[in-house]
């Protein structure tokens, strides 16, 4: 019986071979999530293995590697006392410190857009474990004032020989140095920096530069002898140390910030997670689409097989035992496929600089099991209903000249389709509007429950677009038009399946569409009601920037108040957010804050103002105390007011610039909002300022605007190309239906040329089906879409996206879109109906 | 070799077949199924060609009604050669000089009766003479069929619907093909009758491959084809003299 199975899955090798598709593309999209996330996951882990010592003592509350700035230090003359620590080797002070770029000759940044630029002081003390740690691989060290050593590939990106003066911007008071290039360091025991820029000083200048010249260290590194374990010294030198100082192995500090950037990027691996299964719901749609043509047209062999005495369980076994097949061979394919895909996203994240180019290809065996597992069984699974079906042949049938497949009741899809219907918008409404958990496995279930209930109800649903089809086409082009809009309507449930798969990666594209003008139009609105003074100047990698720019601008003719803002990671409450420091003096003038509660006065160093929000959202009342975690250790600090949400302040608390300071927080502003006289060419003379300094722009509103639309610009892009998969695999189930539909009516399409339709006549005959189909599936996307966009919105209104916008244009493109796909998909089919040789068609069985 | 020869017919040929040969595989899988035949087919007249399976029946009325070609000789429809035409041309002139019943599977499902009826005139532009159009409705006698769908209507039905449709664009030469093969003897015979009228009432030509003697004793001639070539002829045939012909040529071949 499988026997059987397998031969007539080989004597329809085209058949197979287009089912195939849809499963191939959504393995190759899980296994490429998960290639990519063991990448990621690899490089990452082994970046940081060279880069800590055996035990790493830094102060307590300020982990340098992930980023956070910290001023706080470790005291020099603790290193006497731990180098007779018993088991030391030896023991190194490092300074470390962030936001240091370098710049090309053509004075570009490198790096920037996200990958850290970090600054080391030389030390040629091994890593743990022994491995060596950074190593000069070209030139020497630094030695003194004036000279720095780049790592092997920031130097070739920007352009720099060693013996090149270059040119290095810090976000401390002094803002560019320019000092010679000694040297090339590269990490000898493997390890990337993963996009991320390393410029090395000797241990005196970076004090000099990045500490404010104090004799001190970021952290300080203890090599173990051989035989003492990393725990056992960690605990030695622990006794040694103060209060405020922590000790921690290396294989923790390594494991700490492998994790925590790893935290930072997981959403890159949810993200196409979620197109795997956007893509696998398409491809089951298809594939179930495509096994009930299949048994369609195999039902007078089934009835045979019956006849000839097997069961129906061995019937319906054999359907599977084919869908087993095909999943498999999909799934292979599909994997294989997936290398391709994490190789095209390691090429696209290394556009945006996170460059995993040192990481290999990594074939975890669990890429493997998750491809086969998924592919096989949604391929089962889609093909499981028309198996069952196929027990309903009766034996007799065999005898009989046109087999009917029997068919579940149109208006039994309807009551489930409502039913699915129904049951997924109360899931998506509740995900969206009620606080509940897992909300959002909710609203993904709520939606696929939604696209099944459609999908369901569409060949009633559809009717009157076939109908309207059917009339239009037979009024603009005739007999041909109405032999297309006839074919269409002849089995809606097939028509409509397979316009489901363009619905359902046009809804998300329609709703993507949405969703991101809404966001434009919402950030547009907020600067135009709230842009203050005449231009912002702020740091395109979002990082700090040099205080002395603020200094020199407010210096500049025609400037007439210059107005600092500083945001700082800082635990409040235990949660992770950012809070702002500002001039007080500036509260009540250009930012001109709303108070709500308390006084805008009230706020001295020390204290804090929340917003409206956080202070709803987290309970705080005007005379709480906030917790905060900061370098400089846990503190209370008590709220004063409760100011109206205000745009330009970026986060839900507010403190005085010197209390960030005090705090423990590099002095670096990270946004600057300027106010002038309007005088001719004072935005010349601030961009003078900052000439030498790629990474600090001057904006005024428009150029503010465009460049807060730009991120959600490149976030809907990414998301399309995304999506785009999901239309091929659509496209790629037209194609099918077609063929499929082709080789059904062979001796239709015969009988067709014998009474005199042209060759010509036949191709658009289906190539206007074809467009039914996909301006079926694109109407019913469109209305979707515009629902979930819609509801999204309303939900995400308390956001801060106020406005709903619905693209208009954009969605008539889609449509625009979905008829070329149509005509498109039809090209293959078409050309093989008319290729058919007449008489053959007619004599066909 | 009986007196049935190649006699040229008094009556201007609506088809003529000259030198016709065809052949299948090759080397000792080599099938012969048209022998060097020569053939007119007369305007106005009903013929039937029979002849046992493998005698090149089908393939030679394949080859007059333009879906087969052959290896060498020619056909004529009217002056036209079809041998020296390409697929475009030779799709025009099935369309317009050409009508077609075939065994089963003679209508285009998803149209109605009347659609289908009209559909190879509605493919070439044409709108069907309304006079000649009632005739023809009126002669299958389907008045109240003709908005039905295929699977709604009887086999008999459906093979009038095609003879409908063979007739209705006024053919040169309308080519049927085991018409009644599959259907009852009663609802055969509506069918030959139909086609019997249309050569007697409208002067239709039409040439009907078959192996049954009574469907070949409602024509005028026929011809009989054996091992690729034409054997035998019989004019004015009666189902008796048909039996006579075909058990003698089963005895020769024996």
């Amino acid at each position: 019986m499988i026997k059987a199975a397998l031969r007539s899955l080989l004597g329809r090798k085209m058949r197979l071979l287009m089912s195939t598709f849809a499963i191939v593309l959504g393995v190759a999209f899980v296994a490429g999530s998960l290639i990519f996330s063991d990448m990621l996951n690899r490089s990452f882990t082994a970046i940081f293995a060279s880069s800590v010592g055996d035990v790493i003592v830094r102060p307590e509350g300020g982990a340098s590697v992930d980023g956070t700035p910290s001023t706080l230090t470790v005291p020099s003359d603790l290193i006497p006392r731990l180098e007779s620590v018993p088991g030391a080797a030896r023991v190194d002070g490092n300074v470390s410190a962030v936001g240091v770029f370098v710049v090309s000759r053509e004075n570009k940044l490198i790096g920037g857009n996200g990958a850290p630029g970090i600054a080391v002081s030389w030390s040629d003390a091994p890593a743990g474990h022994g491995l060596e740690g950074l190593s000069v691989v070209e030139g020497r060290a630094p030695e003194g004032d004036g000279e720095v050593a780049l790592d092997v590939s920031a130097a070739e990106k920007a352009g720099y020989d060693v013996g090149d003066t270059i040119r290095v911007i810090t976000s401390t008071d002094t803002p560019v140095l320019q000092p010679e290039l000694v040297g090339l360091v590269d990490f000898a025991d493997g390890g990337s920096l993963n996009g991320a820029t390393l410029t090395v000083f000797d241990t005196d200048s970076a004090q000099r530069i990045f500490l404010g010249g104090q004799d001190a260290y970021t952290d300080v590194w203890v090599t173990a002898e051989g035989g003492t374990s990393q725990a056992e010294l960690r605990d030695r030198v622990r006794e040694e140390l103060p209060g405020d100082l922590e000790a921690i192995t290396g294989d923790d500090a390594a494991d700490e910030s492998g994790n925590m950037l790893l935290e930072a990027v997981s959403f890159i691996t949810t993200f196409l997670l979620i197109f795997a299964g956007i893509a696998l719901v398409v491809g089951a749609f298809l594939i179930a689409n495509t096994f009930s043509i299949l048994v369609a047209q195999r039902s007078r062999e089934l009835a045979l097989l019956r006849a000839l005495g097997a069961s129906q369980r061995q019937v319906t076994r054999s359907v599977l035992a084919e869908a087993a097949v095909v999943g498999a061979l999909g799934s292979t394919l599909g994997l294989g496929l997936g290398i391709l895909l994490a190789l095209a996203i390691r090429a696209m994240f290394a556009q945006v600089g996170l460059d995993l180019s040192g990481q290999g290809i990594i074939f975890a065996p669990r890429t493997v099991i998750a491809g086969y597992t998924v592919g096989v069984l949604i391929t089962m699974a889609a093909a499981w209903l028309p198996a069952r079906r196929t027990a309903r042949i009766a034996p007799v049938q065999a005898l009989r000249d046109d087999v009917a497949l029997p068919e579940s009741s149109i208006h039994r899809r309807l009551v489930a389709g409502i039913v699915l219907l129904v049951v997924g918008a109360a899931a998506l409404t509740a995900g969206l509007f009620l606080d509940v958990p897992r909300a959002g496995w909710l609203v993904g279930g709520g939606v696929l429950m939604i696209f099944l209930g459609v999908t369901a109800a569409s060949p009633v649903l559809a009717r009157p677009v076939l109908h309207l089809f059917g009339v239009l086409y037979s009024r603009v082009f005739g007999p041909v038009g109405n032999l297309a809009g006839q074919n269409a309507r002849r089995n809606p449930r097939r028509t409509t399946a397979t316009a489901s798969a363009l619905m359902i990666g046009l809804a998300l594209a329609t709703t993507m569409a949405i969703l991101g003008s809404s966001a434009k139009a919402s950030v547009d609105r907020i600067i135009e009601d709230n842009f203050v003074g005449d231009y912002v100047v702020g740091n395109v990698v979002g990082q700090g920037f040099s205080p002395a720019i603020g200094d020199q601008m407010a210096q500049v003719d025609g400037v007439q108040t210059v107005v600092r803002q500083r945001y700082a990671p800082v635990e409040v409450e235990g949660d992770d957010t950012y809070v702002a420091a500002v001039d007080r003096r500036d509260l009540a003038g250009l930012l001109d804050l709303t108070m709500a509660e308390g006084s805008r006065d009230d706020l001295v160093d020390g204290a804090v103002l929340v917003s409206e929000e956080y202070a709803a959202d987290h309970g705080v009342t005007v005379g709480d105390e906030l917790e905060m975690d900061t370098p400089a250790g846990t503190d209370r600090y008590p709220v004063v007011g409760e100011y109206e949400e205000n745009p330009l302040i970026g986060a839900g608390v507010v403190t005085t610039l010197p209390t960030l300071a005090a705090a423990g927080y590099p002095e670096s502003d990270n946004q600057l909002i300027i106010d002038t006289d309007g005088s001719p060419g004072v935005h010349e003379r601030l961009d003078a300022v900052v000439a030498d300094l790629p990474v600090v722009s001057v904006k005024d509103q428009a150029e503010f605007a465009s460049e807060q639309r730009e991120p959600i610009d490149q976030l809907v892009l990414m998301i399309y190309a995304l999506l785009g998969l999901a239309l091929v695999i659509a496209v790629l189930g037209i194609v099918n239906t077609l063929a499929l539909s082709v080789i059904e009516r062979t001796r239709e399409l015969g009988l067709l040329r014998a009474i005199g339709i042209s060759r010509r006549q036949l191709r658009r005959m289906i190539g206007l089906e074809s467009v039914v189909i996909a301006v079926l599936g694109a109407v019913l996307g469109l209305l979707l879409g515009l629902c979930f966009g819609v509801v999204l919105m309303y939900a995400l209104r308390d956001e801060g996206l106020e406005v709903i916008s619905v693209p208009g244009v954009q969605l008539v493109v889609f449509l625009v879109l979905s008829i070329v796909i149509g005509f498109l998909a039809a090209v293959f089919p078409a050309r093989r109906a008319a290729r058919l040789d007449v008489l053959r068609a007619i004599a066909a069985e | 070799m009986t007196e049935a020869t190649l006699q040229a017919t008094p009556v201007p040929a609506a088809a003529r077949v000259r030198n016709l040969t065809k052949t299948y595989g090759s080397g000792p899988a080599m099938v012969v199924a048209l022998d060097d035949v020569s053939l007119d087919l007369a305007a106005g007249e009903f013929t039937a060609v029979m002849g046992p399976s493998g005698s090149g029946k089908s393939t030679l009325m394949h080859c007059c009604a333009a879906l087969d070609t052959a290896d060498s000789g020619s056909v004529f429809i009217g002056d036209q050669d079809l041998t020296s035409l390409k697929d475009k041309a030779l799709t025009r002139l099935r369309r317009d000089e050409i009508g077609f019943v075939f065994q089963s599977f003679n209508l285009v499902p998803t149209l109605s009766a009347a659609e289908n009826i009209a559909l190879p005139m509605a493919i070439a532009g044409r709108k069907p003479d309304r006079d000649w159009y009632d005739v023809v409705i009126d002669t299958v006698s389907l008045a109240d069929r003709l908005d039905h769908k295929p699977n709604e209507l009887s086999g008999g039905q459906q093979q009038r619907v095609a003879v409908a449709r063979a007739l209705v664009s006024r053919p040169r030469i309308v080519f049927a093909d085991e018409p009644t093969g599959n259907l009852d003897s009663r609802s055969g015979a509506e069918v030959l009758e139909l086609l019997r009228r249309s050569v007697d009432d409208h002067g239709q030509t039409v040439v009907m491959v078959t192996h049954d003697p009574v469907a070949a004793a409602y024509t005028d001639r026929v011809v009989f084809l054996g091992d690729g070539r034409v054997v035998d002829e019989l004019r004015e045939p009666t189902r008796e003299r048909v039996l006579e012909v075909m058990n003698r040529l089963a005895e020769k071949h024996a």
